[in-house]
């Protein structure tokens, strides 16, 4: 962690922004100024270098010709691949997600990912919309997931990496498992906002971008969402 | 069964069948109490006559206006302007598809001129059907993710459907998306109706490159698209024609945005040859629309109704509202899209200092927003008990499509 505050990276708005994706920027930043911890949020246009500075990286969602587009400056640039050398955390959803594969299927032909975990991405038979719900990793310590999945991808893991959760709503990667984590990285087709029903998540970020852990929040109001939500596809 | 009259004489027999059935499905409908019959009528009469809009539409002058936000008012405003030179139908319950303009064209018999309020989705059928005089476009902006196009693709269907024909196209100079658009349009009006929500057009749907943005204009960094010269404008609370006159237009509804829609409902008439001097005044007789904008009164509470069925929506529903307490209500139904994610793209501060309430099928989704926001609010889980937390006095309500339907419910309809 940088000395002075938590440093929030959103990667490429102008490309990688979808419905409220900026929520889970906003998120990050509540929970930490709630600890009293200073942050600073940053918003990287795709025609700007990515700072290797930061300490959590944000990738949302987009459509087939921008995430390609993604997909070729950030492996030029090369600013996110060496701040998660140097320790940085990544939350990436949807289309952020396929990004950190090795390849991913847009506009009509398989394009080379970010390679940064062993996964691939490419078309399933039928678009997945919908709420989406699982039972996270134990090693993770997180209570189960719940989000809106929005997409037409498939994601298949490598032996090296493990599954965000097991689905028991929806789809996700392939209606068994959901999402990716390995290290510092969390990969999840939850579309949009998703550390907003997902506090938890939001803190683990936290907690590895700092080191430390996080002391608990009032989340009475996450919490009621949380409850709603689950209740729904019970 | 309703007697025939006007154009209807000149009407194919399949056709003439098919309005006058469309005709009595639809007042029986009304009748039933199964809606306002906008549709069912048009449903079934493109049941027996598919070509029915085409012979409906055939000797009117039509103008069609479609965007995401603000058709349903443009419409309302420009039939009111339109009326300065004869009778006018018009679809003015929203029902924006084809089935609902056929029912409109059905019931309002022989009139010289129809102004349709049509779907996005659907404006290429619809000028295909009609044969426009005029399209007019007002804006652009995401919707429902989880089932509509996206803004570009939709940016695109309409540059499509608007390629060769032989129609005037008045259009939003401001919005990025609907100039690309436009522009392959033989002859375009341009106004200058503003553009609130920019979070869809930073990227060139010509080139990829940055939209930049600077003081109210706007241009592209890697091409030569930018924004074009408006000959409409807004000059404060007046609108400014082609010739440089101010017209100073006096409306019951609020906000500038609604100025905006004045500006292009005179710059569609002026296409058919309505003065603006003449139109202004008709302008200022338009009050609620389908409920939108409606004031009821209830328990010495005056309660005023602002839909708003997405982001851009809620931004302009912020600059509208007085500063009073204000009910948000959310649902995330099938019409209002399943996904809840956009509140997050909406910077909810403006509200910062009025008393807020929140209350919807999806109120805990807001209420987390609010948090993380920072604005303070109390949660309420029924209209009756938001009436009952504020005192007597204002309220605004901010609400989406079916929410905004649940409390219009609540109170008669009103309209
Ligand atoms: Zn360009």
């Amino acid at each position: 962690m940088s000395t002075e505050s938590v440093r929030i990276v959103w990667v490429y708005p102008d490309l990688l922004s979808t419905y409220g994706d900026r929520g889970n920027m906003l998120i990050l930043a509540w929970r930490a100024r709630m600890r009293g911890m200073p942050v600073e949020t940053v918003e990287v246009r795709s025609d700007e270098r990515l700072p290797d500075q930061g300490d959590i990286y944000l990738l949302g969602g987009g459509e087939d010709g921008p995430q390609a587009l993604a997909a070729q400056r950030m492996t030029l640039d090369r600013g996110l691949h060496r701040a998660l050398e140097s320790g940085a955390a990544l939350f990436a959803v949807c289309a952020g997600y396929q990004l950190v594969g090795s390849s991913f299927f847009a506009k009509g032909e398989m394009c080379a990912g970010l390679d940064l975990l062993d996964l691939s991405s490419d078309r399933g038979p039928t678009r997945a919309v919908g709420e989406l719900a699982g039972t996270p990793a134990p090693d993770l310590g997180l209570p189960p997931i719940t989000g809106f999945e929005n997409h037409g991808g498939r994601t298949h893991l490598g032996a090296g990496v493990r599954p965000l959760a097991r689905v028991t709503t929806g789809v996700g990667n392939d209606g068994a498992s959901e999402g990716v984590w390995q290290g510092k990285i969390v990969g999840t087709y939850m579309h949009g906002p998703a550390l907003a029903r997902n506090p938890a998540i939001g803190d683990l970020l936290l907690s590895w971008a700092t080191g430390s852990t996080m002391e608990p929040l009032d989340d009475a109001w996450p919490t009621r969402l949380r409850n709603e939500r689950l209740a729904a596809v019970r | 069964m309703t007697s025939n009259t006007g154009p209807n004489k000149s009407l194919p027999l399949r056709a003439k069948v098919a309005t006058s059935v469309s005709k009595t499905a639809a007042a029986l409908s009304r009748a039933a109490g199964r809606g306002d019959g906008s549709v069912i009528g048009g449903w079934i009469g493109l049941k027996i006559d598919p070509d029915l809009l085409s012979h409906l539409a055939a000797g009117r002058r039509v103008a069609l206006v479609s965007g995401t936000n603000g058709k349903t008012t443009t419409t309302r405003l420009t039939a009111a302007a339109m009326g300065v030179l004869g009778d006018v139908a018009t679809n003015s319950l929203g029902a924006n598809m084809p089935t609902g303009h056929t029912s409109a064209l059905a019931r309002a018999g022989h009139t010289p001129y129809a102004v349709l309020e049509v779907d996005e989705h659907y404006l290429d059928q619809v000028i295909t059907a009609t044969s426009p005089h005029v399209v007019a476009l007002l804006n652009l902006s995401r919707d429902q993710l989880d089932r509509a196009k996206e803004v570009a693709m939709m940016a695109s269907l309409w540059r499509d459907a608007l390629r060769g024909r032989d129609t005037h196209v008045v259009a939003n100079a401001d919005d990025p998306m609907v100039v690309w658009a436009a522009r392959v349009a033989d002859s375009v009006t341009w106004v200058a109706s503003g553009q609130r929500w920019h979070d869809d057009s930073w990227v060139c749907p010509e080139c990829g490159a940055h939209i930049e943005r600077v003081d109210g204009d706007w241009y592209c960094t890697g091409c030569d698209l930018r924004r074009p010269v408006p000959q409409w404008r807004l000059d404060g609370d007046a609108v400014v024609d082609p010739f440089g006159e101010h017209h100073l237009v006096t409306l019951q509804l609020p906000g500038r945005v609604n100025r905006a829609n004045a500006a292009t409902a005179l710059a569609v008439a002026a296409q058919f040859g309505v003065r603006a001097a003449d139109a202004v005044p008709r302008l200022g007789q338009v009050t609620s629309i389908a409920g939108r904008y409606a004031t009821a009164v209830r328990d010495e509470r005056t309660i005023r109704l602002l839909l708003a069925k997405n982001p851009a929506g809620w931004l302009e529903a912020f600059d509208m509202a007085e500063h009073v307490p204000t009910l948000l209500s959310i649902n995330a139904r099938d019409p209002d899209g399943l996904d809840t994610s956009w509140l997050y793209d909406v910077d909810f501060s403006p509200l910062h200092g009025r008393p807020v309430l929140i209350t919807g099928d999806r109120a805990m989704d807001l209420a987390v927003r609010l948090e993380v926001n920072g604005v303070s609010f109390t949660h309420v889980t029924s209209f009756a008990r938001a009436l009952a937390a504020i005192p007597p006095g204002r309220l605004e309500v901010i609400a989406n499509y079916t929410a905004f339907q649940d409390i219009r419910a609540e109170l008669d309809r009103v309209n």
